[in-house]
């Protein structure tokens, strides 16, 4: 196990999901960025120059390991080989936290390189929880489950996803992450109020924060469509309801992804900075209180 | 709470991800029922966010997997090609700094670069620059020691191999095509290569190794003493270059431990 000097917990402030591009700039001047999170599936390569970042980093950051490979959303059991090479990076890395997310990847053997959607039924519910608790037995932690961006429903869905999540939430003991960029995302396209899906979402579970840009399309009928790119600056709408959420459930470690046409590292940093603005009255208010 | 929950069932559609799949990759198949819009219409066009989410992403993930393949077929052909590509041979596991590996198969029978004869073995190349590119971590032994070694020792000794290091032989001169497009080489000229591929730090490199040097090397690499494995070199190549082959071996950082003999 890595030997870590500092805190190696998310602090409430402002991350960035980590690019190789901007090793030497966020070494240099991290700014407001606190803490970073990785892809997991990144790092799972024996050795040479990711590992020696992820390993430099490690010691000067804490570091969120986010899955997107488990396909806890699956039919079929989780994959016995992708667990133990995902065992071998926490248990190495110890990283300050783990998190994966309610969607499937992988089917009849073939990984699809993307978050697919499930049903919310008694089923599915059944499911989720015998894989969330085979995740956290064997990795020993507790992990956090993260709310998808959604493009479609299905008609079998017998469950609302806040009551899905803190369900799951309830019966395994894993905790949130609140993708408050995925809310404005299927909110839009599946035309429900963002605030009342926050309302309703389990807050006091929540430990960490997403926060990312999408892009706008249109659907066959002519109806909005919002595409969960992570390209762009969060839009203005998601910081308004990232407001409400902070209002409602107070600081948390708050990321900011952008994966696709990663800009260099000052847009990036000020999009966390902005972030640790947007959270600044709350932090004041927990450390008063 | 949503206003999905309020709206009338279409009935008791289960969408198998079988069938979610199937369609995923196949863009002849109907959107499965029972995934709607909002109103809980039929849902193609948001279907088909997940068919380019999934498309988009692999294609761009061979797309920076294979440089020189790209440079060679253009960007445009490149993403084409892996449209078929990734639907005959979807990745088989999360690990995506390795997809790719059935492309030179693919490639030897793919009916658009059939005339491009020399692409599979730019693809092997392409790939085991990746696969040493991940590879474990292991310092290079420092020359000295190999020799000072006297030829009875040195003959008895096991050189441990640095697990980026692998060897490829090639029919076409894939490293001086990949030279070419990525270092401004030399015109790539003549046949088949014997290709070292090993790491010097963090940076994969390819160096040409000598006749024989296939079998020298593949023969370290299994465990054979130096000297079996250099009779192993000389049996198949009499006049094998057994200096310029251990120059390169240290050159590219391949040594990284010597075993003498009890």
């Amino acid at each position: 196990m890595l030997d870590i000097a500092h805190d190696n917990t998310l602090p409430n402030g402002a991350g960035v999901g980590y690019k190789p591009q901007h090793f030497a700039a966020l070494i240099d001047n991290p700014g407001t960025v606190s803490w970073l999170e990785i892809h997991a599936e990144n790092y799972m390569g024996d050795g040479g120059r990711p590992m020696a970042q992820l390993r430099h980093l490690a010691e000067h950051f804490p570091i969120s390991v986010h899955g997107v490979g488990l396909s806890i959303g699956g039919e079929t059991r989780l994959d016995p080989e992708h667990l133990a090479r995902l065992k071998r990076l926490v248990d190495w890395l110890n990283p300050a936290m783990f998190s994966e997310h309610l969607a499937w990847s992988t089917h009849d053997g073939a990984f699809l390189n993307d978050l697919l959607p499930l049903p919310y039924t008694t089923n599915t519910l059944t499911r989720i929880t015998a894989h969330i608790n085979e995740v956290q037995d064997h990795l020993g932690r507790k992990m956090l489950l993260e709310n998808p961006s959604s493009y479609l429903a299905f008609a079998e869905s017998t469950w609302s996803e806040p009551d899905f999540l803190r369900e799951v939430a309830r019966r395994t003991g894993c905790g949130l992450l609140l993708d408050v960029n995925n809310v404005f995302v299927s909110a839009t396209n599946l035309d429900f109020d963002p605030r009342a899906y926050i309302d309703a979402y389990p807050l006091d579970l929540v430990e960490e924060f997403h926060l990312a840009g999408h892009d706008e399309d249109a659907d066959e009928m002519g109806r909005k469509l919002l595409i969960d790119s992570h390209g762009t600056p969060v839009d203005e709408p998601v910081w308004t309801l990232f407001d409400h959420v902070i209002a409602r459930a107070g600081a948390r470690p708050a990321l900011v992804e952008w994966d696709n046409d990663v800009p260099d590292w000052d847009i990036l940093e000020a999009e966390a900075a902005r972030a640790t603005r947007h959270m600044e009255p709350a932090l004041a208010a927990q450390v008063s209180a | 709470m949503t206003r999905a929950e309020t709206l009338p069932r279409t009935g008791d559609v289960t969408v198998t991800q079988t069938a979610f799949r199937k369609a995923l990759l196949d863009p002849q198949q109907a959107v499965p029922d029972g995934l709607t819009n909002p109103d809980g219409q039929q849902a193609s066009k948001r279907f088909s966010v997940y068919r380019n989410n999934v498309v988009h992403g692999l294609s761009e993930a061979m797309l920076t997997g294979f440089p020189v393949l790209a440079k060679l077929v253009g960007d445009e052909f490149f993403r084409e090609m892996a449209k078929v590509y990734l639907r005959i041979h979807p990745p088989t596991s999360p690990l995506m700094m390795h997809y790719g590996a059935a492309l030179p198969g693919f490639l030897e029978s793919f009916p658009g670069t059939l005339h491009l004869k020399y692409l599979p073995d730019v693809a092997r190349l392409e790939l085991a620059l990746r696969r040493a590119y991940h590879a474990g971590d292991a310092a290079p032994v420092n020359p000295d020691d190999l020799t000072k070694l006297d030829h009875r020792a040195l003959m008895a000794t096991r050189l441990q191999m640095s697990p980026a290091s692998e060897v490829l032989v090639t029919k076409w001169p894939a490293k001086a095509i990949w030279d070419f497009n990525m270092k401004g080489g030399p015109q790539p000229k003549g046949g088949g290569e014997t290709i070292l591929i090993s790491r010097i730090g963090f940076d994969p490199v390819a160096e040409l190794l000598p006749d024989g040097g296939a079998r020298f090397v593949n023969s370290l690499i299994k465990g054979c003493s130096f000297g079996t494995a250099l009779g192993l070199a000389t049996a198949d190549t009499p006049d094998f270059d057994l200096t310029a082959t251990l120059g390169v071996l240290i050159a590219t950082h391949s040594i990284i431990g010597i075993d003498k003999p009890d």
